[in-house]
């Protein structure tokens, strides 16, 4: 026996190129501590690699590993800081991809650091030739390492006793067109969408400072018009002021005119990058202004099912850093997003202990250890005619945006924000009466445009519209009705 | 002008049969109802009177319709709204709010602006109608 290990540790160090598998990254046996991140990565090994060793490799180049042998691994304790490959399962369905599970101990990553996570667990190893291809399909972040992070600066329940608003969906529509409107016609159509019955207006991703509208132009007619909607209404309204720049200095600037004119919110992009967004976060919580939070360029990586990260993944990113309100799909509108993948998103987003569930694309058991929820933000191509699927679908902590469908209205933007407002309200009412408003969604619509005639003219214009593509991405689980 | 305060302010205003479905839904979310009323509609008067306790203890939609009746009646012309709290953990937060009366004459708030340094404006509003003392605004 004394042998026989002997043997073992010389080929394991051996000078030169060994598999993945015999260097310990690949461990059938090992049992999850609870304070280990897990991540559950879709592997589409090349035709001779098999697919342990693919999975032993990915948890190789996103933890210790190089290619070859150093021998400088005997200077450390190489065990506890390998990622482990616990488990490879066959994809159902389709049999070029393998589902790898591997943990990663809670060493490996500095606290408070979605930059550093990411170049570990996403770094190097998605250009790996091995493999095909690789995505990052979950994470299970244990609360060792939530509790690091500062998390959304207010959260949903703080958002709404700020706002003042509760028991229904919130409304807001974006600006367009949205490029080219100088700074006074654009607070224009802030105001109209405001006083017309929106809770909230918003810049687009590319609205930044540009030629024909500079930031600091845009901040001042758009507060003037939030400022005159509340007056009007009695209630508190807000315009997400994109305070996106080149540099952190520029958006620190934009970030405090806009809490000088007493705006209740500004809006970043993903593209500011995760340090960026979590400078701001703190920013936030240290100034008592929300955070919006749009994921422009996230479909470069999230949408194709091979490869890239999946949006559960940057959605649990998004909420350790610690954002107020998140763009994370419609099922109903323009944009990708498969009905079960999308509920996935938002129960990782609000609730604060999430089951795995496969049928919607969880892979893991997921702990927020009373982080407080992301409110998410429903956008892209949907109507006051849809209201029913919007509220069976994503419920009442969301943010229903309508942008075309405010401000495409034939009669004028507030009338197609009391349009919105006036189908959101009935159909909160009808749900909270017992009506069964998925089925007689139309009718009770209809019924409440007989006092609206912004709502009748909506349903009449846009009543029948419907964005039915097949998704690109849906869960390898596909849920069967039972009877 | 109208107050939008409130879950269904761009309804019209809610029937007894409305509010009691609206009650009913509440208490069997397991929710406590309240009733508070106010003469300050103020978007940021976070703390209107309180008709008494939040009824934590009363199960029956007919027994809280009793108690917003009776804050109307003695509230005729003020703002009385009905809360639903939910206090399970997590939320521990208003789960719904609407009102349920409000004065016949709503003549809004006045929009002041104060121009400071570099065509930046400073804004305030308040009501008209609080310009009188409490009790006699409306």
């Amino acid at each position: 026996m004394e042998v026989a290990v002997e043997q073992n540790e010389i080929s394991r160090w051996g000078a030169g190129v060994i598999p993945y598998t015999k260097m310990g990254f690949w461990q059938p046996d090992y049992e999850p501590k609870d304070s280990d991140i897990l991540a559950a990565f879709r592997i589409t090994p090349q035709a001779n690699v098999p697919p342990e060793e693919a999975g032993a490799a990915v948890a190789g180049e996103s933890s210790t590993a190089t290619w070859t042998v150093v021998w400088t691994d005997r200077l450390t304790s190489y065990d506890h800081y390998q990622a482990k490959c616990y488990r490879v399962d066959p994809v159902p369905g389709n049999p070029e991809q393998y589902i790898a599970y591997i943990a990663y101990d809670l060493d490996l990553f500095e606290e408070g650091s979605i930059a550093n996570m990411t170049s570990s667990i996403i770094g190097n190893v998605f250009g790996f030739k091995a493999l095909k291809a690789l995505r990052l399909e979950d994470l299970r972040i244990p609360p060792h390492y939530t509790k690091t992070f500062q998390g959304p600066p207010h959260g949903i329940v703080m958002e709404r006793e700020y706002l003042n608003k509760f028991g229904r969906p919130l409304l807001g529509a974006t600006i367009k067109p949205k490029l080219g409107l100088s700074a006074r016609n654009y607070g224009r159509v802030v105001y109209e969408g405001l006083r017309g019955g929106l809770d909230f207006t918003k810049d687009d991703e590319n609205i930044n400072s540009q030629p024909f509208m500079r930031w600091r132009d845009r901040f001042l007619y758009c507060m003037e018009g939030v400022q005159m909607a509340q007056a009007e209404s009695g209630e508190i309204k807000g315009h997400y002021l994109n305070i996106t720049a080149g540099t952190m200095e520029q958006m620190y600037e934009r970030a405090e005119f806009a809490k000088e004119l007493g705006s209740v919110v500004v809006m970043i992009d993903l593209t500011i990058g995760y340090t960026a967004m979590t400078s701001m976060s703190a920013w936030c919580r240290k100034n008592g202004v929300l955070l919006h939070l749009h994921r422009a360029g996230h479909s470069t990586f999230t949408r194709q099912k091979s490869h890239g990260v999946n949006f559960r993944v940057l959605a649990k990113w998004s909420r350790l850093i610690g954002v107020d309100h998140i763009h994370a799909g419609t099922i109903v509108g323009k944009l990708e997003g498969d009905p079960n993948s999308v509920q996935g998103y938002y129960d990782t987003l609000r609730l604060d202990k999430v089951a795995a569930n496969p049928v919607r694309g969880l892979y893991f058991d997921q702990d927020w250890a009373s982080t407080p929820g992301v409110m998410p933000v429903a956008s892209g191509g949907i109507h006051a005619g849809q209201m029913h699927q919007l509220l069976h679908y994503l419920g009442d902590d969301v943010i229903f945006q309508f942008g075309g469908g405010t401000i495409g209205h034939p009669m004028g933007i507030a009338a197609g924000a009391a349009a919105n407002r006036v189908a959101l309200e009935a159909m909160v009412k009808a749900r909270n009466e017992g009506r069964d408003f998925l089925l007689d969604g139309e009718a009770i619509l209809r019924k409440a445009a007989q006092g609206s005639p912004e709502l009748e003219a909506a349903l009449d214009v846009w009543g029948s519209i419907s964005f039915n593509y097949e998704s690109t991405d849906t869960p390898d689980v596909v849920a069967t009705p039972s009877f | 002008m109208r107050i939008t305060q409130g879950a269904f302010s761009f309804l019209p205003d809610l029937s007894d049969e409305e509010i009691l479905a609206q009650v009913s839904y509440s208490l069997d979310s397991g929710w406590a109802v309240s009733v508070e009323f106010t003469d300050d509609p103020h978007p940021r008067n976070t703390y209107w009177s309180m008709w008494g306790l939040p009824m934590f203890d009363l199960s029956d939609p007919a027994g809280v319709m009793y108690e917003i009746n009776r804050c109307r009646q003695a509230y005729p012309n003020h703002y009385v709204r009905v809360n639903a709290f939910d206090s399970s953990y997590g939320r521990q937060t208003t789960a719904l709010s609407f009102i349920v009366n409000r004065p016949a004459e709503e003549p809004g708030f006045r929009l002041s602006r104060t121009e400071t340094q570099d065509r930046r404006i400073s804004y305030s509003i308040s009501s008209y109608a609080s310009n009188k003392p409490s009790g006699e605004r409306y």
